[in-house]
C-alpha cells in the first residue's frame, strides 16, 4: 500500500503577536524518499512548483567542471513523454514561467503558474524527474552545450571583470576542493561532456530521494498531496548519494594575484575562506560585512567612497555555502588611485575592528536591516526569491522548512564583541587572497607583493 | 516560542491523507486536462485627495505588515533643459543628500537604521521618491521622506561628490558592451536632440550646480504635480491622516506640461559597426520606432511581441539560441511612451557567427509578418493574460502597476479587463500589428564586437550601408576627473 507520511504540521499565522516570522507548512516524504512540503497563500490565484536537487558544481567529476549547470540547461529540453520544446510550450500556453538555477551546492527549478495549471506543473516536472534521459540525445547535449559556452562568453568574457571568480576559487581552495571551480565551469571541461555523463549523472543525483519539492500559493494541501502522489510515486527511489566529504580548507598564506582585462578602472578583490552557512561565525561575517560596507555610514564607504574620494564604489560578503564560504571585498578605484592605496584604508579599517569592538549602534543597524529583509521574503511564493524557494532552501542547509526565525535570531543574538572576535579569527592578513585586476600594461596599479604601505 | 511537532522515528501516518492509491500509473500520453483559470480579484483601489489638492491612491494588502509608498512627481528626463542632460537624474539622486539640516550621512543613518529603504531617481517621463519599510517603523520613515521631497537641502559638497561618481560611471561605460550598444541605438533612432536619444556628456555633468538643482525642483515639485501610490497593511483612514501631517502643507504651483516631439521614423536600413577589439561576443541592436503607450494597437502589440521575442518560446529565442546555439538569449521589446519609443530586438551573439545571426534576426522579423497559427496565437494570448495575476504579489510591484494607471490615466477597472481584452484578440488582429510595426526594411542595427572578425560577413549580407563608429563617437572621449 502506498503511504503518506506526515512530519511535520504547523499551521499558525505568519506573523505572530510575538514578531515570530513563519512559514507555516506541511511536510510528507513519499516512499520513494521524495520529500514534499506545502504551503498555502491565497493572496493571488497562482501556485508556485519549486523542486531543488541537492547536487550542484561541488559533485562534479575531475574534467567535467560546469557540468550540473549544462544538466540543468537539458532539464527543459523534453523528457520521456514531453516531446523537445514543449515543456515550455505547455506552460505558456497555460500562462506559466519557469527557470533554473544551479550553485555549488544544489540546482533549483520553478514553475510559477495560475493555480488552475498545477497539475500540468506536476505532470512536467515528475517526467522530466523520471524520465528524462528517455528523450535525450547527444543532439540535444550538443546545442545546450551552444548555450551554455554563449552563456560563459556573455556573462563571465564579455563582462569586465568576468573571469575576477575563476581566478580566485583556483588560489583559494586546493584543486580537489570541490568549491575551486566556478558553476559555470571551463570551455574545455564543457567541451568534452558527453551524452554517457548525462546519463550517469541522472541517475545517480536526479532521483527523488535526492529532491526536495515544495508547492507553494493558492492550493489546497490535501489535494495538492493527492495529485503529487499521482505523479511522483512511480518515480523509483534512487542510491542514496553519498555525502561529500572534503578535507577541511585552511589557507596559511597570502597570496597576491594580478589580471589584465579591457577595463578603464582597477578593482581589488579580498577574500578569505570563512564558516559555512549557519555556522558559528556566519551571521557574525554577514554583520560584519554590514559595518563594512552596507550604506553611507559604513566604514569602508563612508572612508573610501565618501570621505577620501579614492574608490568609485565598495562592497563585501558572506558568501555562504554547505562545505565552505567565502568573505569577499571588492572595491574599484576612481581615476589616478592605485590598489595600494585601497588595500592600505582597507587593511586599516579591518585593523581597527580587530582591536576594538564596533559601536553598538552599527551593530544594531544591521541587525535591524536583516530583520527587515525577512519580511520581504514573505511577500510572494514566486521566482528564485519566493517562500517556496526559502522553504527548500532552508530545508536543504538546516533541515527545517520553516527556520526563518531561527535564522533571523542568529543575528538578533549578536554583540559588539562578537563581530570584533569574528574579524579576528576569520579575516587573518596571512590567509587570503587579494586579486588586482588592472587595465592591460597597468600592472603597475596593482597591488604589489610584499610592498607594506608607501 | 516556536512550535515544532516532532513525531518520533516511527513515521506517524495521518489517516486523513491516506486517500485513493492510484493502482496503475498516471496517463503521461498526453498533458493532464486543466480546469478554467480563477479571475484575479484585487482589493479595491481606493483614491482621495489631501486638504492641499494631492492625490493618493491606495491599495490595502493586509498579509505582510510592510508599506510601500512611492510619491511620483510629473517630470523626468525629458524635462532637462538643453545642454543639462541628466540634471533630472541628478537633482532626484541628490534629495537623499542632505534634507531639513540634516546631513548626507544623518539620513542614511536614520533610514537604515529603521530597516527601511528610501531612493529617489528620475526616469523619463516620471520621477519617484519611494519608501519600503517595516508597518513599525512606517511613522518615522514618513517623517524623513518628507523631508527629503518638501525641504532637500542640495549641498555643495555633495553634488561635487557626486558629480566625480558620475563622471567615472560613463567612464566605466566604455567598458560595457551592451551598455554601448543600447546608448548608440537611441542616439541613432532618435537622435542625439531628441529627449529619448540624448545622453549626458562630461562637460554637462561637469557644469551642474546647485542652483541648477534648487530651479529644477522648485518648478516641478509642488504638490499638483505630484501622486502618492500606497500599497500595504494599512488602513485608508489611517493613511489619510499620516499624509495630511506630513504631506498636506506642500504648496501648490504652475507646472507646464513639456510636449516631447514625436520622433521620425527610419526611412532606410543603415548598419552601425561599433568596434570592440576582442571582444568574445557581437551584442546586436535591431529596430524602429515603435508605439505610444495608449495606441489601440497596446494589446495587439503586446501580444505580437510576445511571440516574436517577448518569450522563451519566441521565435527570435528559439531559432537563435535552442536551434542554431548562437546565443544565450535574444529577445525583443516596445517601450511604451506617451509618443512613441523604440521597438529593439537584441542579442549577444558569439564573435564568429556573427552575420548568421544577424540573417536568423531578418528571417524571423520577416516571418512575424506573415499569417500565424492558432497553436502560436493562443499561447502568447494565454502566456500574457493568464501570467497577469503574478503581477500583483509584492506591494512594490503593485505600487508599479497603479503608478502605470496614474501616470496614463488608464481607468480603475483596467487591471479588471486586461485578461478578457487579450483572450479576446484574434490572429487578424496580432497579425496586423505585425505588418504595421515590424516593417525590416526601415530599421537600423548596431553591432557592437570585434570589426576585424565580423565586418566582411556583415558586408556580404546586404543589408544596407555599413557606418563604422568607436566607442568614443557614441559616449564621447573617456572623461577626466579633475584632481
Amino acid at each position: 500500500m502506498k503511504r503518506v507520511l506526515a512530519l511535520f504540521f504547523i499551521l499558525c499565522t505568519v506573523v505572530s503577536a510575538q514578531n515570530q516570522i513563519k512559514v507555516p507548512y506541511t511536510r510528507y516524504v513519499l516512499p520513494n524518499g521524495l520529500n514534499v512540503i506545502l504551503h498555502e497563500d491565497h493572496s493571488t490565484p497562482t501556485v508556485t512548483v519549486n523542486t531543488w536537487f541537492h547536487v550542484g558544481s561541488g559533485y562534479e567529476k575531475p574534467g567535467r567542471t560546469g557540468f550540473a549547470h549544462l544538466f540543468e540547461h537539458l532539464m527543459f529540453m523534453g523528457s520521456g513523454h514531453v516531446a523537445e520544446g514543449e515543456f515550455d510550450k505547455l506552460l505558456e500556453s497555460a500562462g506559466g514561467n519557469n527557470n533554473g538555477s544551479t550553485t555549488e551546492d544544489r540546482t533549483n527549478y520553478y514553475e510559477d503558474i495560475p493555480s488552475n495549471a498545477l497539475e500540468l506543473a506536476l505532470y512536467l516536472d515528475s517526467d522530466r524527474m523520471g524520465f528524462l534521459v528517455d528523450a535525450m540525445t547527444p543532439q540535444s547535449v550538443d546545442a545546450q552545450r551552444a548555450v551554455v559556452k554563449n552563456e560563459r562568453r556573455q556573462s563571465y568574457e564579455n563582462r569586465p571583470y568576468g573571469l575576477s571568480e575563476e581566478t580566485i576559487l583556483k588560489n583559494l581552495y586546493p584543486p580537489t576542493h570541490p568549491y575551486s571551480w566556478p558553476v559555470i565551469g571551463s570551455m574545455t571541461d564543457l567541451s568534452a561532456a558527453t551524452y554517457d555523463d548525462v546519463v550517469e549523472f541522472f541517475r545517480t543525483y536526479y532521483v527523488p530521494n535526492n529532491a526536495s519539492l515544495v508547492i507553494a500559493g493558492d492550493i489546497n494541501p490535501k489535494e495538492t498531496l493527492k495529485l503529487v502522489e499521482k505523479w511522483f510515486d512511480g518515480i523509483p527511489t534512487g542510491k542514496p548519494v553519498a555525502p561529500q566529504n572534503p578535507a577541511a580548507v585552511k589557507l596559511n598564506e597570502e597570496k597576491i594575484v594580478v589580471m589584465e582585462d579591457r577595463v578603464q578602472l582597477p578593482r581589488l578583490y579580498m577574500t578569505w575562506i570563512t564558516p559555512q552557512k549557519f555556522a558559528p561565525g556566519d551571521a557574525e561575517l554577514d554583520v560584519l560585512a554590514s559595518i563594512l560596507t552596507g550604506g553611507k555610514n559604513s566604514r569602508l564607504y563612508q572612508k573610501l567612497v565618501y570621505e577620501l574620494q579614492i574608490a568609485q564604489d565598495v562592497r563585501s560578503s558572506q558568501n555562504s555555502s554547505k562545505l565552505s564560504s567565502q568573505f569577499q571585498l571588492v572595491a574599484t578605484a576612481r581615476a589616478g588611485h592605485t590598489l595600494e592605496e585601497l588595500k592600505n584604508v582597507i587593511q586599516q579599517e579591518i585593523d581597527k575592528i580587530k582591536n576594538e569592538a564596533p559601536k553598538e549602534r552599527e551593530l544594531q543597524r544591521a541587525v535591524n536591516q536583516f530583520e527587515a529583509s525577512f519580511l520581504d521574503g514573505l511577500e510572494s511564493p514566486s521566482g528564485f526569491r519566493g517562500k517556496a524557494d526559502l522553504l527548500n532552501s532552508y530545508f536543504y542547509y538546516a533541515g527545517d522548512p520553516d527556520y526563518a526565525n531561527e535564522d533571523l535570531a542568529r543575528y538578533k543574538a549578536l554583540s559588539v564583541d562578537d563581530i570584533q572576535t569574528a574579524a579576528q579569527i576569520y579575516l587573518p592578513n596571512n590567509g587570503r587572497v587579494i586579486l588586482s585586476i588592472v587595465p592591460k600594461g597597468k600592472t603597475d596599479l596593482a597591488v604589489q607583493p610584499k610592498a607594506e604601505g608607501k | 516560542m516556536k512550535k515544532i511537532f516532532l513525531f518520533s522515528i516511527d513515521l506517524i501516518i495521518i489517516s486523513a491523507f491516506c486517500f485513493s492509491i492510484y493502482a496503475q500509473t498516471p496517463d503521461r500520453t498526453k498533458p493532464p486536462q486543466l480546469s478554467a483559470p480563477k479571475k484575479l480579484t484585487l482589493p479595491a483601489i481606493q483614491q482621495f485627495t489631501l486638504s492641499n489638492g494631492l492625490k493618493v491612491v491606495l491599495m490595502e494588502k493586509h498579509v505582510v505588515p510592510l508599506i510601500q509608498l512611492n510619491i511620483i512627481v510629473k517630470t523626468g528626463s525629458v524635462n532637462d533643459p538643453e545642454n543639462k542632460t541628466g540634471l533630472a537624474g541628478l537633482t532626484l539622486n541628490m534629495l537623499t543628500e542632505g534634507a531639513a539640516g540634516k546631513t548626507s550621512l544623518e539620513l542614511a543613518d536614520a533610514i537604515d537604521f529603521l530597516g527601511a529603504r528610501i531612493s529617489a531617481n528620475a526616469f523619463v517621463h516620471s520621477a519617484t521618491i519611494s519608501l519600503h519599510t517595516p508597518l513599525s517603523k512606517f511613522d518615522d520613515a514618513l517623517k524623513i521622506m518628507s523631508d527629503i521631497v518638501l525641504r532637500p537641502d542640495f549641498p555643495q559638497k555633495e553634488l561635487d561628490r557626486k558629480k566625480k561618481d558620475r563622471l567615472t560611471s560613463l567612464m566605466q561605460a566604455h567598458d560595457q558592451p551592451t551598455a554601448i550598444a543600447s546608448v548608440a541605438f537611441n542616439q541613432i533612432l532618435f537622435g542625439k536632440e531628441h529627449s529619448y536619444g540624448r545622453m549626458t556628456t562630461e562637460k554637462e555633468i561637469k557644469s551642474f550646480s546647485t542652483a541648477d538643482m534648487k530651479n529644477f525642483y522648485k518648478k516641478y515639485f509642488v504638490s499638483n504635480n505630484a501622486v502618492v501610490i500606497a500599497v500595504g497593511d494599512i488602513k485608508k483612514e489611517n493613511l489619510k491622516k499620516k499624509l495630511e501631517a506630513t504631506f498636506g502643507k506642500w504648496q501648490k504651483g504652475n507646472v507646464k506640461e513639456i510636449k516631447v516631439k514625436e520622433p521620425t521614423q527610419i526611412a532606410k536600413r543603415i548598419v552601425y559597426l561599433i568596434d570592440k577589439p576582442g571582444a568574445a561576443q557581437s551584442v546586436i541592436n535591431i529596430g524602429r520606432i515603435g508605439a505610444a503607450r495608449l495606441t489601440n494597437d497596446y494589446n495587439s502589440i503586446v501580444v505580437m511581441n510576445t511571440l516574436l521575442g517577448g518569450s522563451f518560446t519566441s521565435r527570435l529565442n528559439q531559432n537563435l539560441r535552442e536551434k542554431n546555439g548562437y546565443t544565450y538569449g535574444a529577445s525583443s521589446r516596445f517601450l511604451f511612451r506617451p509618443v512613441p519609443g523604440s521597438f529593439v530586438a537584441a542579442s549577444s551573439v558569439q564573435t564568429e557567427v556573427t552575420d548568421k545571426a544577424l540573417t536568423e534576426f531578418f528571417n524571423e522579423l520577416n516571418g512575424i509578418c506573415e499569417p500565424l497559427t492558432d497553436a502560436d496565437l493562443n499561447r502568447a494570448k494565454n502566456l500574457v493574460a493568464l501570467s497577469y495575476p503574478g503581477n500583483f504579489q509584492s506591494v512594490s510591484e503593485i505600487a508599479g502597476q497603479l503608478e502605470e494607471m496614474v501616470l496614463y490615466n488608464l481607468s480603475e477597472n483596467y487591471f479588471g479587463e486586461f485578461v478578457s481584452k487579450i483572450l479576446s484578440l484574434t490572429g487578424k488582429d496580432v497579425n496586423a500589428a505585425a505588418k504595421k510595426y515590424i516593417i525590416p526594411d526601415q530599421m537600423i542595427i548596431v553591432v557592437v564586437g570585434d570589426r576585424a572578425k565580423i565586418e566582411e560577413g556583415i558586408k556580404k549580407l546586404n543589408l544596407g550601408e555599413i557606418k563604422n563608429l568607436t566607442i568614443d563617437d557614441v559616449l564621447g572621449e573617456v572623461p577626466k576627473l579633475d584632481k
